[in-house]
């Protein structure tokens, strides 16, 4: 009988390795061994032909000690960061919380929310290079409507970066629809005994509704997070990193350094330090969760 | 008692006007951008550049549509866009689907490990293992060609899909399975007579995920590929605004447009099936 049984788990094993397989081999050639060649290539001076030599721990020494471009292109994603997720976070919850009431046309503005994230590659990032048209563009058409004559957005330093976080913020559909979804899962019997006692929207809002939506707030920050520090498109092309720097990202200094500069082995310190701080930061907000998601189990 | 319900019904109300109009003006400001693209497109040169901008052109013209997309080779762009999004697509149903089903249907004492190895992959940024796999690429002769945007879709379709895919073979009863282990049918056979039908909205979600992402898809492209025969749209609209751009403003909205639509009627088709999968995301996360 424990032979038989044996045998049943053999072929369970074998089939199971047979329908993972193509995983597995993905795995192997493009994460396990880049990631392990990337390592290797932090110690080298290796360029696009594969020729280098070892250089021991020169590449990290560069970043932190004569490379003004890491600090500068850090900083920015860390401004990019900073700024456009807690927006994101905030506008999509309160469109979401908008969204979750019994309204008809629901289906509407949800569509009209998400079409801009569902869209957003260069066709739209050249859209909005138009938007911020300094002289024909729509934004300060508008505002001149109020009398504010607008900056020249895009070539303006102190405005490029904002430009780029408020096309940004427009793509939030996505995590509109994860909000919603949160919110839609928040049991209605919570809201009822509430109204019992009286209590008014705002109370609802944040004694039941933020609390139990801090799980899906938690995920969108995670991942708006990893998905901000990569930042590289938009201002790729929009302002190819210009004026002077100011919207010069750490993802486009990965990307110059190896395709541009041919640095192979400085890209891969690059991509590891970048790593590095993600880890860290996300790390963080994972420590701080404790004391602000709420989970009912 | 009556007044009071009253009162509260009307406030109610007003609430509910109140976020009709709020919810109104951001879905403006959300949809109105595509609107001053779908505007610009049809203007003369001169239109383009006038102020106050008009949002209903003066004089139509298809010119702009024409001879943008004559300006540089987009039929060529288009094809292999097609060409990418179609076999990275396929790549990424076919894999994903049936290492899914691995996870979800069989056991081994490796699975637990394995699958949060798939989960880890999730978290690790793709910048990490970009320079070795371009290197890889480079060393199989697949620079300049579609294949690096391709290939690798075959291999598992990416650890989201597969995490999404398990997760909906998991809510199919294994009894199913085991009816048609006793009529004779092998694993293969049950994964794609049996359980591939029972998840086809789901296979819908990641394939039309899919078709956005590669048909969006920028960063790649523009490593992997150089000569103009082998662009992909992404590439080719911005190899267009860097030469002509933004002194032909009408015309670079024009194909800008062109090149959206495509997404625009897949998502209207498969609306359902993307918030499906969007939503899917933020429940387990």
């Amino acid at each position: 009988m424990k032979a038989r049984n044996n045998r049943i788990e053999n072929r369970e094993e074998k089939q199971f390795f047979l329908f993972i397989s193509p995983w597995l081999l993905g795995f192997l050639i493009f994460t396990l061994y880049p990631m392990g060649y990337s390592i290797f290539l932090v110690f080298t001076d290796m360029d696009m032909t594969g020729s280098g030599q070892f250089v021991g721990l020169d590449n990290i020494i560069r970043a932190f000690t004569q490379d003004p471009l890491f600090y500068r292109s850090l900083l920015n994603t860390l401004y990019f960061v900073l700024v456009s997720v807690p927006a994101s976070l905030l506008m999509s919850f309160l469109i979401a919380l908008l969204l979750n009431q019994k309204i008809k046309g629901v289906g509407f503005f949800r569509t009209s929310f998400y079409i801009p994230y569902i869209t957003s590659g260069v066709a739209v990032t050249l859209l909005w290079g138009w938007i911020f048209n300094a002289q024909f563009g729509f934004i300060n058409y508008f505002l001149s409507l109020f009398g504010i004559t607008g900056p020249n957005w895009l070539s303006d330093t102190k405005w490029a970066m904002p430009a780029i976080i408020i096309m940004g913020v427009w793509t939030i559909g996505n995590s509109i629809i994860i909000t919603l979804a949160g919110l839609q899962d928040i049991p209605e019997a919570l809201y009822e005994s509430a109204e019992i006692d009286g209590a008014s929207s705002f109370v609802k809002i944040t004694q039941i509704t933020l609390p139990l939506i801090t799980p899906t707030l938690y995920f969108n920050l995670v991942m708006g997070i990893i998905g901000g520090f990569q930042i590289f498109m938009q201002p790729y092309i929009l302002t190819e990193g210009g004026p002077s720097y100011s919207t010069y990202t750490y993802m486009m200094h990965i990307y110059n350094s190896g395709f541009k500069y041919n640095e192979m082995g400085y890209a891969s310190t690059l991509a590891w330090l970048l790593f590095v701080v993600i880890m860290i930061i996300t790390l963080i907000v994972n420590r701080t969760s404790r004391h602000w998601v709420y989970y009912d189990n | 008692m009556e007044a009071y319900y009253k009162s509260k019904k009307n406030s109610g109300r007003i609430k509910v006007s109140l976020s009709y109009v709020i919810l109104t003006i951001i879905a403006v400001v959300f949809i109105f951008p595509f609107i001053w693209m779908l505007s610009t497109a049809f203007k003369i040169p001169s239109e383009a550049y006038t102020l106050p901008p008009k949002i209903i052109p003066e004089t139509f013209t298809w010119d702009n549509f024409i001879q943008g997309w004559q300006y540089a080779d987009f039929t060529r762009y288009t094809w292999n866009t097609l060409i990418v999004t179609g076999l990275a697509t396929i790549g990424t149903v076919l894999s994903a689907s049936f290492v899914a089903y691995g996870f979800a249907r069989f056991k081994s004492r490796y699975s637990g490990l394995l699958f949060t190895l798939v989960l880890a992959t999730m978290m690790l940024p793709s910048q990490v293992t970009l320079v070795p796999t371009y290197l890889l690429f480079t060393k199989l002769g697949w620079l300049d060609t579609l294949m690096p945007l391709i290939v690798p879709s075959f291999f598992g379709g990416g650890a989201f899909n597969i995490f999404l895919l398990r997760q909906f073979f998991k809510t199919i009863p294994k009894d199913l399975d085991e009816a048609a282990y006793i009529d004779g049918a092998n694993a293969f056979q049950i994964y794609y007579k049996i359980l591939l039908p029972a998840i086809k909205p789901a296979l819908i979600t990641v394939g039309l995920m899919s078709i956005t992402f590669h048909w969006n898809d920028y960063m790649s492209p523009l490593i992997y590929l150089n000569s103009d025969q082998n662009f992909t749209l992404a590439i080719g609209l911005q190899f267009f605004q860097n030469s002509f751009g933004s002194s032909q403003i009408q015309m670079l909205m024009a194909v800008s447009l062109i090149t959206v639509i495509p997404v625009l009627i897949l998502f209207f088709i498969g609306q359902r099936y993307f918030i499906q999968g969007i939503t899917m995301t933020g429940i387990k996360g």
